[in-house]
């Protein structure tokens, strides 16, 4: 070739990868933002293959390098991956028609080649100036969305929020599975503090309309908030470790590892007297492999655990009652968490471990008029839908409809085991004779209400007690503590050829 | 969360640690107990035990020292 071709070729590919100006490089350093080329050095496989198409996006105009995206296919954990990463330093990483075009292309090639799909987001939203040739067309940023949708649960689809995400933009994190949140640098909202004051007259930091903490702890919009963007990097490729390519397949296994060492028995964690909280992050902890758990929406609706672990060397997701924190009732928040956590593991075909100790849903006006019962039903829903293998431990408590919305016998989970703390019942002992017997105990001399009311507690204890209840064959087995890793173990395995196909339709009414 | 003060384990001038429990809430038959934030002296208590509470109510103010 030509030595002049091949000399403009490449100041031009040099130029393109070097993105903006240099002051945007500088103001990304002072934000300890990394430039978007280092970000993917961060996020693929060091020295592994990888391809980018639309490197020359925009070429002919001058300060538009690759029209402020970065699409490539490449390899992550070993496995082929489609990326698309905004450049804030071209024009604060906002969209024109030819960005547009490249997010979608690199969408429609994570469907061909059914590889999981990363969004790598820090972005000022559209360019108005050139709203026609983006906005409202066929091909226009609707398209994204649109395309995101179909993919839902085609492949993974993970979000890492490193700047803004305004406006529409907002929209490429709430239809990912997962979003990270790099803390103070992250933001989403529909509309900036700035436009909020102008429109409505309401005066707000950015932080508080959409920070990061404020979406992974208030909103529930972001899953993971992470301390830089290093750690942020780091998580997403943890993320995707649990998961297998697309629908079609099941998470590798990989080594198993033993518990953690140290750690307490469950029999020491797990108290008997059902009124006193304990820490259910620590049993997960006993059971699974170490180290091994990625929990999401840690910050969320805390009285719900939801995460991804190991147990001996399987992928598994794990929902689990907190009676920490709110007594582990079931509110509004940690209904829909949970909810989505099935779903999000159900679709990719990681098996499920429920571990009871709820007192029930939470009842009470503010829940009744947030709309408990249907937020209550998302989860009933979801997990009833699950056809993945689904394993419902009651560890101490399950009463009312919390025993249903935790995979209870009636909602075919493969099985229901009950530690010998377990207690399965409409309601606790102390409510239920209230609810029984009001008018009878408000009848009793004061002397004697006492000694009805323990006697009747009793009866009711005998009533639930959990050798009946598995003797009745309504749980399948009881189990000592100590046994429990080995039989999810077993359990896991001897479950993996489970297929079924749940109900014969188009697709149900959601309750949302 | 919403529930009964059940008991109120310091009073006003008491000075406290910061992750200790200083009421204990009541609700859904569960144990709930609350503790500082931060160390401090106990200013005012705003709750009798008994009192039906809601989420966000101000139940003590404490002040650091």
């Amino acid at each position: 070739m030509n030595d002049q071709w091949a000399k403009e070729l490449q100041d031009r590919v040099q130029k393109i990868q070097a993105g903006g100006a240099t002051k945007y490089h500088e103001k990304n350093a002072e934000q300890n933002k990394l430039f978007v080329r280092d970000r993917l050095e961060l996020l693929l496989d060091p020295g592994t293959i990888r391809v980018e198409d639309g490197l020359f996006a925009n070429c002919m105009e001058e300060g538009l390098p690759a029209d402020g995206v970065v699409t490539v296919t490449g390899k992550m954990n070993g496995q082929t991956v489609c990326v698309m990463a905004n450049d804030s330093t071209v024009k604060a990483g906002s969209w024109g028609s030819r960005t547009v075009e490249k997010i979608i292309r690199i969408q429609e090639t994570a469907q061909k080649l059914k590889v999981p799909m990363l969004y790598l987001v820090d972005s000022a939203g559209a360019r108005i100036t050139d709203q026609l040739e983006m906005f409202p067309n066929r091909r226009g940023a609707g398209r994204i969305f649109y395309n995101q949708v179909k993919m839902s649960g085609m492949v993974p689809q993970v979000c890492i929020l490193f700047g803004p995400s305004a406006a529409g933009g907002a929209y490429i994190p709430a239809f990912c599975d997962i979003v990270i949140m790099v803390d103070k640098n992250a933001s989403m909202y529909l509309a900036s503090p700035r436009m909020a004051e102008m429109v409505i007259g309401q005066k707000v930091t950015l932080e508080e309309m959409g920070g990061a903490r404020m979406h992974c702890s208030v909103s529930g919009c972001g899953d993971v908030l992470a301390k830089n963007e290093e750690e942020a990097i780091e998580i997403a490729r943890r993320y995707l470790s649990y998961f297998p390519a697309n629908y079609k397949h099941k998470t590798s296994k990989i080594e198993a590892k033993s518990i953690q060492e140290g750690i307490r028995s469950i029999e020491e964690i797990v108290p008997d007297n059902q009124n006193v909280a304990f820490d259910m992050k620590e049993m997960i902890r006993a059971i699974i492999d170490d180290n091994s758990f990625f929990e999401m929406k840690e910050l969320f609706a805390k009285e719900i655990i939801t995460g991804f672990a190991r147990i001996d060397g399987r992928a598994v997701g794990i929902i689990a009652n907190q009676s920490k924190m709110k007594t582990g009732s079931l509110f509004v928040d940690s209904a829909d968490k949970s909810a989505r956590f099935i779903t999000l593991c159900d679709a990719f075909n990681i098996p499920l471990i429920f571990l009871s100790d709820i007192p029930g849903f939470m009842i009470g006006t503010q829940v009744e008029r947030s709309g408990i019962i249907r937020h209550g039903a998302k989860m009933i829903a979801a997990m009833s839908e699950a056809t993945v293998p689904k394993i419902s431990i009651i560890v101490r408590k399950a009463y009312g409809a919390g025993l249903y919305a935790m995979a209870g016998p009636a909602f075919e989970p493969d099985c229901c085991l009950a530690l010998p703390t377990a207690k399965i019942a409409v309601m606790g002992p102390e409510a239920a004779v209230n609810a029984v017997y009001s008018n009878k105990i408000a009848q009793l001399e004061e002397s004697e209400r006492n000694e009805f009311i323990q006697q009747k507690r009793e009866e009711y204890q005998e009533d639930i007690n959990l050798y009946r209840l598995a003797s009745e064959l309504i749980i399948d087995g009881i189990i000592a503590p100590e046994r429990l890793r080995d039989e999810l173990k077993e359990r896991l395995e001897l479950y993996e050829s489970k297929e079924m196909i749940f109900s014969e339709r188009k697709h149900p009414v959601y309750p949302v | 969360m919403a529930g009964t003060v059940w008991k109120v384990l310091v009073s006003e001038g008491d000075v406290v640690e910061s992750g200790q429990d200083v009421i204990i809430l009541e609700s859904m038959k569960m144990e709930i107990p609350l503790s500082a934030e931060m160390d401090g002296k106990v200013s005012k208590i705003m709750t009798n035990e008994g009192d039906f509470v809601a989420e966000g109510d101000v139940l003590l103010e404490l002040e650091g020292i």
